[in-house]
């Protein structure tokens, strides 16, 4: 029998948030990039209690098999990192591009999402804006171009924005592996 | 506050949960998102059908966790016990003491070995340490209520606790939580990440517990609850419970290839 998931209720706050939790790389690493966005429900409203968690490969395409997340030692690139969003439902990870291992794939960011009132996790992707092998993506390609932009972040100034819409007319698209 | 007049009773609330009952499909293994009885659940859920995908390498690996990141000794929460650990916790927790062990796997029955489990929890009297909780039960100056440990090679883990109380919440007038532990899990693959709750055996607040029920399988439902193992309890210290944890998140096998 599966073991089914609850939600992770309003006082995860006390045990999983840790310090540097959103830095995967230190905010003054050459390459660092900011990805960032707000959390929000179905009446567009920002959620305070959720936590977001991303798993990615390194710059170079491969998937890192460090330890060392919880005590980041400023150097060692694990490729996981977590933030609970603030009081304005943001979050906000320091890391760098994930790389594609192959040239042909798209890279992405794997992304999970927690919150009070959400009994059950759900994941998704954040894919690069622009990336040259989006179009030739098989989850992407498969996607209305609405549902398409829920998936793939915006440029500013320091990187990336990607809000995530857990219900409403922007929903984001979230996954079922099969 | 929401007024006592737009505030539902145990009795509505139960209502809502035995209707939504009857429309268990079987073999339905996972909490309904869209479980109104659950009223923070309305407007945080997703009410599309998820995306179905083949997932990608990255997927199909999980974040690795090591002694650098977690200290043996973070496995008892009950550490002002003990002397010479300089914790900042002098005296014992108050509360009944218990043991909580088990085996976690994978969707094809492999050992989830050296993996991160955390844990969160009130105290005995059902008081967390948080900001937003204020209801009128004491702190415990001698338990903070969190816990993390690697997975043995066979996939155990095991903590050292208090049992937690149940405690009011506001999602209706006099709504009370089971007593339940908060389980953070990492499995062999991303996809596999769970976060669930696990209940002690004879709860009498499970049949009124939105959070619970929204597992409407009863057999589903069950797969959350510890059982008492008195193989498990250590004599004149603390009571043992055993829970084994199934994490799926894919049907492939995932080969290593690296």
């Amino acid at each position: 029998m599966i073991t089914p998931g609850q939600t992770i209720g309003p006082f995860f706050g006390q045990g999983l948030p840790y310090a540097g939790g959103g830095e995967l790389v230190p905010p003054g690493h050459a390459d660092a990039i900011r990805l960032h966005g707000q959390v929000l429900d179905g009446a567009g409203v920002p959620i305070p209690d959720a936590l977001v968690e991303i798993w990615q490969t390194d710059a170079n395409g491969a998937v890192p098999r460090e330890t060392g997340s919880l005590h980041r030692d400023g150097w060692t690139f694990t490729g996981w990192g977590r933030c609970e969003t603030d009081r304005t439902g943001h979050y906000s990870f320091t890391t760098v591009l994930p790389g594609a291992a192959d040239e042909a794939k798209a890279p992405f960011f794997a992304v999970v999402v927690f919150a009070r009132g959400l009994l059950d996790k759900l994941l998704t992707r954040i894919y690069l804006p622009d990336h040259p092998a989006n179009d030739a993506d098989p989850l992407l390609s498969a996607l209305s171009a609405d549902e398409r932009a829920t998936l793939v972040a915006t440029a500013d100034a320091q990187g990336l924005v990607f809000d995530i819409h857990l219900q409403g007319e922007h929903e984001t698209v979230f996954l079922q592996h099969d | 506050m929401i007024s006592a007049v737009s505030t539902p009773t145990q009795a509505e609330i139960s209502d809502e949960i035995a209707r939504l009952a009857e429309t268990t499909a079987p073999g339905e293994a996972q909490p309904r998102i869209d479980y109104p009885p659950y009223r923070s659940s309305i407007l945080r859920h997703p009410t599309k059908d998820p995306r179905h995908v083949d997932p990608e390498t990255l997927e199909l690996t999980a974040p690795c966790f090591s002694q650098r990141d977690v200290h043996p000794l973070e496995a008892d929460l009950t550490i002002g016990a003990h002397a010479g650990t300089n914790s900042a916790y002098a005296g014992e927790p108050i509360g009944e003491r218990i043991t909580v062990t088990g085996r976690i796997v994978d969707g094809e029955g492999r050992p989830v070995a050296g993996q991160l489990v955390e844990i969160w929890q009130a105290n005995a009297a059902g008081r967390y340490i948080h900001k937003n909780e204020q209801h009128p039960a004491p702190l415990d100056p001698n338990f903070i209520g969190v816990g993390r440990c690697l997975t043995d090679a066979d996939g155990s883990y095991a903590f050292t606790t208090i049992k937690p109380g149940p405690y009011p919440w506001g999602n209706h007038r006099n709504a009370w939580r089971p007593a339940h532990i908060h389980f953070s899990l990492f499995g062999n693959a991303f996809t596999e990440r769970l976060i669930t709750q696990m209940y002690f055996p004879g709860d009498p607040l499970f049949a009124l517990d939105p959070i619970y029920q929204a597992i409407t399988d009863e057999k589903a439902r069950a797969a959350l609850l510890a059982t008492y193992d008195h193989d498990l309890t250590v004599p004149d210290y603390s009571m043992g419970y055993r829970w084994d944890i199934v994490l799926s998140g894919t049907n492939r096998t995932w080969m290593e290839t690296q």
